[in-house]
């Protein structure tokens, strides 16, 4: 019973040690070894059960941890500290509840928000774990929690349901154990992905007593976080039977479009590889918290020095003044040694200063962050319509620094384009296709106007596609052979799976939105793909149907650069299609295609300069006994173990030669919404954009021109492209010298301080516009090869309006955005969707993901998430200088407020003997920085706004005072601080001379020392609020209730705790009975507290004052603009800027590169633009089997969910270094391959 | 801040749409349209403008000056007579007294000092004590005070609070009462004034020893033990009394209202000063009637009973007669600040009038940055 009854409080594996630490038993773990159905054999190896504990604590374990953790962090430390020096007698100047009250909200409000935060894991835990599945135990199908799902289970999952842990696949309602999975969960892409199961497994179908009976041994690899990988062998009745990624499917994927299917449960709960790839996020910190946590260093600094002079005033003091007033004032022995009492006189005041540091600074700080995090969340202008996605700030920590960026990296694909492709154009047999000329032979700008070309003669077609160019449609018509083998090519060669939701309903899943579009392209031009088996492809040839036979299979990859199929049509000719990167097929071409080959790079070259993508298409008639024999070869190597992959790449290639070409195909990739309009807001805003993108050169040309960041206008553009470090070198050093002249290049040569001083220099004196515009290996020579040559790329990049790094890899990504840290004392930001850009955005400051075509990967990794490029302007220019300025505010308050609080015991120090007497009550000083003064300053940094989000939009230059520190830096800091002192000084003097001889009306003293406590504190509350009312330049509601409600509390709990009642209650705590009622009532105290106010506040206003009317801020000035503008005209309509973009179909990037026929036929520059960035080497292309064959039915899985990521940025002559979907950057955050295998 | 990247309800989240026919439409993440959620809560906008601030810094010129010229001259109307009798110098009647000093002597010293006041006092006189340089403020002094037993708590009584160190036991072993250094250092000079009149009879003037503590003091915060009915030499009996004192605490006074902690003078002197230099209320002199001055102009004489010493230190004592007004006591600080402050507010706002006229830029909105 009490077993039970522990195990219900505490969760019994792991207990109570939090996430990471836990004790995993299978840590060791070498190899799995698993058996079906056999749970007394799998308990041996004590497998994790199914349980998933995302929580950190239990009711029991919550206190003891979460204090502990509490406690780590330095400033709960230091009040711990400050709490002990308390209890010592002769130290303590003040009562401990003055430290413990604040120190308990302190913890009390983390230790709440921790709790909560643990207790919707807690509650999501359970939700999950308590998920039922059915489960089959003893020959029956039982429903089971999630959680008593052990290792060795065989589950049933129905279609639509969430798998419940690694499980290898079984069998399934389909043919050939075929299952349908979306892996949106784990790795963001959410096409559907197919399963096979083992043809040995899929026989078992839904048996449930063969099941009941399946003992099949399964070994494997241990738990890991790979998600594209599985290694392991199932023996079962004898034979071993490899098992790989195909077969599993992984928890945290969803099964679609499949009745059932049934798994073995090979990895459960933590184990499983959605779990394990959940790493803890990397904590990023702000420059203004360093700065902060420096400063509290310096007031740490501070406070000791101001406990040195009052010690050693102490010891003055004991041995001028005191000896002699020992009459009155005896002291214990110890303390006859004046050095002595100074000593013990600086713990006092250590503690009594305390204050200096505010305790409450760090949660107020956390409290604001939130606060500006939830206002991110809930902005409607930062939410995506079209996917239903609000913004997101993922960490809550960073906001203020939204309000500093000074550098922004973006990802092209996905996040300035929409990744969305459109088939554009084409070039078939030497003709081009896709312009529209006008009756006078002029090309047409094609807009939303331009008509399109009538589709309706093809019930199949897709009615979204758009085409302009009628006389492809009239070439299909009449029936030219080119053409048609043309669009039969592409309906044939691809990856693509169709779904006909119902009749002529046609729905393309395709792995790489390129394919997809050929593939719809082909569709509508009356080449309809309708259906694929393994072996068939059933086409629609302008309305009639044809089935080709799929004899093989010929992947793609990364060093391929192609793919091919081998069919055989109803005829019974054997043919090859292949499309591919135009420089890998021209290689392949049948001397014969000599002419065309030239015209048609003529075209791709033209292609290309529009930024549109190109592929060449090429096919080959095989001879039926050639392709025979290959056949078999193939089939032989398709089963050797060892080098399998070589010898298939060699039969491959000796089948994909003598090709003949058909033309190439160009697709666009269209802008997102706004993207030039943002990007010209945010330089406006000296915001540096930098593009790093995996596409080639010409391609990020174009979009760089499309987003307005390289303009005709532009004095010069240097590309620098060299292939070794020396070319880079001097290419890199030209540009300097052009852009500075020579004198400073040389100057800048000679001495580097010199260089990095002057050029901050010029960097603002430079007038003219320079672009730079870098290649993959010229930058991994720049940023690998020699420390100086980095320097010389950062100081052009730097000295140029924007830069764009084109062929980089995701590696080089994250190399670009360490360097700009490294050196430049900035904040980078960096933006993207894909996979390829995790290690960017975790390397910079802010990482932004946009949740886009290429999965959640990205977001997953982010700081902050949202659906469209264009709301970075307003998460920058609007959230995020609005957060900087609030943050900065609130600093300046925060410390200004608690030195004028403190410092005012400083001075009494030199009245009262240095005897760390204080001045206030001390429930006063308890209640001081909690109740008095923290909620007005918590409205003003959560609301306060200077200028309205349409004038921030509108002057991008207000961005600039963050960028440059300017609200809250060291100055700053000291401004605040001396502010404090003099207010404190004030507070204190101003009392002091008219107390002095300050008499009641009923002729009692008032220069008491408790009735000058109550001026004091008086006084003070009430100009720390008007002080705070300076401050507020926003004054909502809730900013009205929370300063006069502070100061009404401030009364309240002054004449209560001065009551009659509490003190009866406690008569040593509350001394102060009756001194509100007796020192309030006097006019001439609340004439002292006015006068002392007037004295505090009025210097402040006339130099506020003064700042504004003589130096106006661009924040002023604007504001004054904004009252006016409010009063004459309402409509804010008329403030939106209206941007023409430059004509995307212009060839800019052509046009003003020379050489650019030579790099293209040189093919170093060429890319392979069909597919994806991140192809599975592990995946063996595997053959698909002619009809005599037994079905072995491997081929499905060789060309579906292989493919990761999607996306064009596939690498091109860059080694592929990329993370695979899912796997963190780790393995390849490490070493810096870029090698160049051209 | 170690948040996990994996959120079990994630795994449970909403699955779009387009991929699968489980994803029916769910409620839409689009957020609130609220004032709050969207930053546009109503607020008011103030602007530190040449129309706002410099009227203020007129309007606090305007009200400040009155205000301190009230206070200077009420003020000045306020008569005060102060004479120190510490008797530093030789010539000083006192001198004797301040020189020959032991807590312990049973034969007090007295000294009388002549003085004379030019003007009569008209109303309520008031009789101050004032010490200089001593520092009731000093911690350790503050501290030494027990107030559960001036409370009246029994328990206190026999138990006095650890703070009340080395005042906490008498020599004999019994608890101080009323214990620490504040009570034991009370003082307790007596000061009698007499008038005489210009045919040298002299007359005691009677000084009123009610009402010189603050009310709530006297009801409230300090009680005798065991009630203020019951017999206080018998609630008394297991203390010992205060080192310097010379008779104990249920000798003070011999009315019973007045006696034990509820005695004035102590309640006066237990209310401690903020600076080392301070008055305190010793006795009131009643006007008599509307037709004569409480004190007329005259010759007067102090007669002191010189116990507390105060030369080790470098003290003062003084005494004190004032009159006192709406506003208190003769205070001519606050009327010269407010008057003070006033000017350099009016001055201010004219320099800052100036300095706007000649340099400040009003509304030119023109050089705005794009």
């Amino acid at each position: 019973m009490a077993a039970k009854w522990l195990r219900m409080l505490v969760p019994w594996r792991g207990g109570w040690t939090p996430r990471g630490k836990e004790p995993r038993p299978g840590c060791a773990e070498e190899e799995r070894h698993v058996r079906a159905n056999d749970r007394l054999y799998n308990d041996k190896f004590s497998y994790a059960d199914n349980r998933i504990k995302t929580s950190k604590y239990s009711i029991l374990t919550f206190l003891p941890v979460n204090l502990f953790e509490q406690f780590q962090r330095v400033a709960n430390a230091y009040f711990l500290v400050l709490l002990i020096l308390q209890l010592i007698p002769e130290i303590s100047s003040l009562s401990w509840f003055t430290t413990i009250v604040p120190l308990v909200m302190v913890l009390v409000i983390t230790a709440v928000k921790d709790a909560t935060d643990d207790y919707f894991r807690h509650r999501s835990d359970q939700q999950v774990n308590t998920r039922q599945s059915q489960v089959l135990i003893q020959g029956k199908l039982q429903n089971e929690k999630w959680m008593n799902v052990r290792v060795g289970d065989i589950i049933k999952l129905e279609n639509n349901q969430f798998v419940t842990a690694d499980l290898l696949l079984l069998s399934s309602s389909e043919p050939y154990g075929l299952c349908y999975i979306e892996t949106a969960e784990l790795d963001g892409e959410n096409n559907l992905k197919v399963r096979q199961a083992l043809t040995v497994t899929s026989d078992l179908g839904a048996d449930i007593a063969k099941l009941a009976e399946f003992d099949g041994e399964i070994t494997c690899e241990p738990p890991n976080n790979k998600l594209d990988r599985f290694t392991g062998t199932l023996c079962w009745r004898g034979n071993k039977h490899p098992l790989e990624n195909e077969h599993m499917l992984l928890r945290g994927c969803v099964l679609r479009n499949t009745d059932w299917c049934f798994g073995l449960v090979v990895f459960a709960g933590p184990q499983t590889k959605l779990m394990q790839n959940c790493g803890r996020t990397t904590f990023k910190r702000t420059s203004i918290e360093k700065l902060m946590n420096t400063l509290v260093l310096w007031i740490f600094g501070f406070l000791i020095c101001m406990g040195i002079i009052l010690a050693i005033g102490n010891t003055i003091w004991e041995v001028k003044v005191g000896r002699a007033f020992w009459a009155y004032l005896q002291w214990g022995e110890l303390l006859s040694n004046a050095v002595y009492s100074g000593f013990l006189t600086f713990w006092s005041y250590i503690i009594i200063l305390n204050t200096v540091v505010p305790i409450s600074l760090y949660v107020s700080v956390e409290v604001l962050r939130l606060g500006h995090s939830y206002f991110i969340n809930w902005d409607r202008k930062l939410y995506y319509g079209e996917k239903d996605m609000a913004a997101e700030a993922r960490t809550t920590t960073l906001n203020e620094e939204l309000g500093q960026v000074e550098f922004i990296f973006s990802d092209k694909t996905g996040t300035l384009t929409q990744n969305i492709l459109i088939f554009h154009k084409c070039s078939i047999n030497g003709t081009t296709y896709g312009e529209v000329y006008d009756d006078f032979h002029h090309k047409v700008n094609i807009t939303e106007k331009t008509p399109c070309v009538d589709f309706s003669f093809n019930p199949l077609s897709d009615p979204k596609f758009r085409f302009h160019d009628s006389s492809l449609v009239e070439a299909v018509k009449v029936g030219e052979a080119c053409v048609q083998e043309f669009f039969r090519l592409l309906a044939l060669c691809h990856t693509v799976m169709p779904e006909e939701r119902s009749e002529g309903e046609l729905v393309y899943q395709a792995q790489s939105p390129d394919e997809g579009a050929l593939v719809t392209a082909a569709r509508n031009f009356g080449f309809v793909f309708r259906a694929r088996t393994p072996e068939t492809i059933t086409l629609y040839e302008i309305g009639r149907p044809v089935t080709y036979q799929l004899l093989a299979f010929l992947d793609f990859n990364n060093v391929r650069k192609r793919m091919s199929v081998i069919v055989r049509n109803p005829k019974g000719e054997i043919k090859l299609y292949c499309k591919g990167a135009d420089t890998i097929v021209f290689e392949r071409l049948h001397p014969s295609n000599e002419d065309l080959m030239d015209t048609t790079s003529e075209h791709l070259n033209e292609f290309a300069g529009e930024g549109l993508r190109t592929l060449a298409l090429a096919y080959r008639e095989l001879d039926e006994d050639v392709f025979g024999e290959w056949m078999e070869r193939l089939q032989y190597a398709s089963t050797v173990v060892g080098n399998r992959e070589e010898l298939l790449n060699e039969l491959y290639e000796e089948v994909e030669q003598d090709l003949m070409l058909l033309g190439a195909t160009a697709v666009e990739d269209k802008l997102q919404e706004g993207v030039p309009e943002t990007i010209t807001c945010l330089s406006l805003a000296n915001i540096k954009i930098w593009v790093l993108t995996g596409d080639k050169l010409e391609t990020a040309m174009n979009i760089g021109y499309s987003c307005n960041m390289l303009r005709d206008d532009m004095d010069e553009v240097f590309v620098i492209s060299g292939h070794s470090s020396l070319e880079v070198a001097r290419e890199l050093r030209s540009a300097k010298e052009r852009i500075l002249g020579p004198s400073c290049a040389k100057l800048s040569s000679a001495g580097k301080s010199i260089s990095s001083s002057s050029d901050s220099v010029f960097e603002e004196t430079i007038i003219a516009e320079y672009a730079l515009i870098i290649n993959g290996h010229s930058l991994a020579h720049a940023l690998e090869l020699e420390v100086e040559l980095e320097q010389v790329l950062l100081d052009v990049a730097c000295l140029c309006k924007t830069v764009i790094c084109c062929r980089v890899t995701p590696l080089q990504k994250a190399q670009v955005v360490e360097l700009v840290k490294r050196h430049k004392r900035a904040v980078t930001l960096a933006i993207g969707d894909g996979a390829n850009d995790v290690s960017m955005i975790k390397t910079a400051h802010i990482g932004v993901g946009i949740s886009g075509q290429e999965g959640t990967q990205a977001v997953l990794a982010s700081d902050y998430s949202f659906g469209q490029f264009r709301y970075l302007q307003r998460l920058l220019l609007v959230h995020g200088r609005w957060s900087y300025r609030r943050m900065c505010k609130f600093l300046c308050y925060f410390f200004y407020k608690n030195f004028a609080f403190t410092l005012v015991h400083f001075w009494f120090g030199f009245l009262c003997g240095f005897s760390a007497q204080t001045v206030y009550d001390q429930w006063f000083i308890t209640l001081y920085n909690i109740v008095y003064t923290s909620l007005p300053v918590l409205a003003m940094g959560m609301f306060d706004k200077d200028v309205n989000e349409h004038f921030s939009l509108r002057y991008p230059s207000l961005y600039r005072p963050g960028q440059l520190n300017l609200l809250f830096n060291k100055r700053k800091f000291f401004t605040c601080t001396l502010h404090g002192v003099f207010t404190s000084f004030v507070l204190f003097f101003v009392p002091y001379v008219l107390c002095f001889s300050a008499v009641r009306d009923d002729g009692a003293h008032v220069s008491d020392q408790q009735a000058f406590a109550i001026t004091i504190a008086t006084s003070l509350v009430i100009v720390v609020s008007v002080q705070i009312g300076l401050d507020t330049d926003y004054w909502t509601a809730v900013n009205h209730f929370f300063v006069w409600g502070s100061l009404a509390m401030y009364f309240a709990i002054l004449f209560a705790m001065h009551s009659d009642g509490l003190f009866s209650m406690f008569p040593s705590q509350f001394p102060y009975i009756g001194l509100a009622r007796n020192a309030l009532t006097q006019k001439s105290v609340w004439l002292v507290i006015l006068l002392t106010t007037v004295v505090c506040i009025m210097p402040m206003l006339a130099i506020r004052f003064l700042k504004t009317d003589l130096r106006p801020s661009l924040s002023d000035k604007v504001y004054l603009l904004q009252k006016a503008s409010r009063r004459q005209h309402p409509q804010e309509q008329s403030l939106k800027r209206v941007r023409r973009t430059s004509s995307r179909r212009s060839a800019y990037a052509f046009a003003h590169q020379q050489g650019y026929g030579e790099l293209i036929t040189s093919g170093r520059n060429m890319k392979f633009t069909a597919s994806a960035s991140t192809p599975n080497l592990s995946a063996p292309p595997s053959p698909a089997l002619s009809p005599p064959a037994p079905v072995q039915n491997m081929s499905c899985t060789g060309w579906i969910g292989t493919w990761g990521g999607g996306g064009e940025e596939e690498l091109g002559d860059v080694d592929s270094t990329g993370e695979s979907p899912g796997v963190t950057d780790d393995g390849a955050g490490k070493t810096p391959t870029a090698e160049i295998t051209a | 801040m170690m948040a996990s990247s994996y959120n079990a309800k994630e795994e449970d989240g909403h699955h779009s749409g387009a991929s699968g026919p489980g994803g029916a439409a769910a409620k839409s993440k689009k957020p609130d349209n609220t004032a709050f959620k969207q930053q546009r809560l109503p607020a008011w906008q103030p602007i530190l403008t040449a129309g706002t601030v410099l009227p203020a810094f007129f309007v606090i010129g305007l009200i400040f000056i009155p205000i301190g010229i009230g206070l200077y001259v009420t003020s000045n109307n306020i008569k005060e007579f102060e004479i120190d009798y510490t008797g530093i110098d030789m010539s000083s009647p006192c001198f004797n007294c301040s020189q020959n000093f032991s807590w312990n002597s049973t034969k007090p010293c007295k000294c009388s000092l002549p003085f004379s006041l030019d003007q009569p006092f008209e109303s309520n006189v008031f009789v101050y004590y004032g010490l200089s340089n001593f520092y009731q403020n000093h911690r350790r002094y503050v501290k030494s005070r027990d107030d559960s037993q001036l409370n009246g708590d029994l328990f206190s009584l026999t138990h006095p609070s650890k703070e009340c160190e080395p005042y906490r036991t008498g020599s004999d072993n019994k608890p101080i009462a009323p214990c620490g250094a504040i009570a034991n250092s009370m003082f307790n000079d007596t000061l009698e004034l007499y008038y005489i009149d210009p045919n040298e009879t002299r007359t005691l003037i009677p000084l009123v020893k009610k009402g010189i503590a603050w009310w709530t003091d006297k009801h409230v915060k300090f009680r005798n033990p065991g009630g203020n009915n019951s017999n206080l030499t018998a609630s008394f009996q297991g203390n010992s009394k205060p080192v310097n004192w010379n008779k104990p605490a249920y000798e003070l006074d011999a009315d019973p209202e007045n006696n034990g902690f509820i005695n004035e003078d102590f309640i006066v002197w237990m209310r401690t000063a903020a600076l080392p230099t301070f008055r305190k209320l010793y006795r009131i002199i009643q006007r008599k009637n509307n037709m004569t001055p409480t004190l007329p102009r005259g010759n007067y004489t102090l007669e002191v009973t010189y116990n507390y010493p105060v030369r080790s230190f470098e003290g003062r004592k003084r005494m004190i007669l004032s009159t006192i007004s709406w506003m208190g006591g003769k205070n001519p600080f606050l009327g010269i600040a407010y008057i003070t402050v006033g000017s350099v507010c009016f001055f201010l706002g004219v320099v800052l009038l100036i300095i706007h006229h000649k340099y400040g830029n009003r509304s030119n909105n023109s050089d705005i940055p794009n």
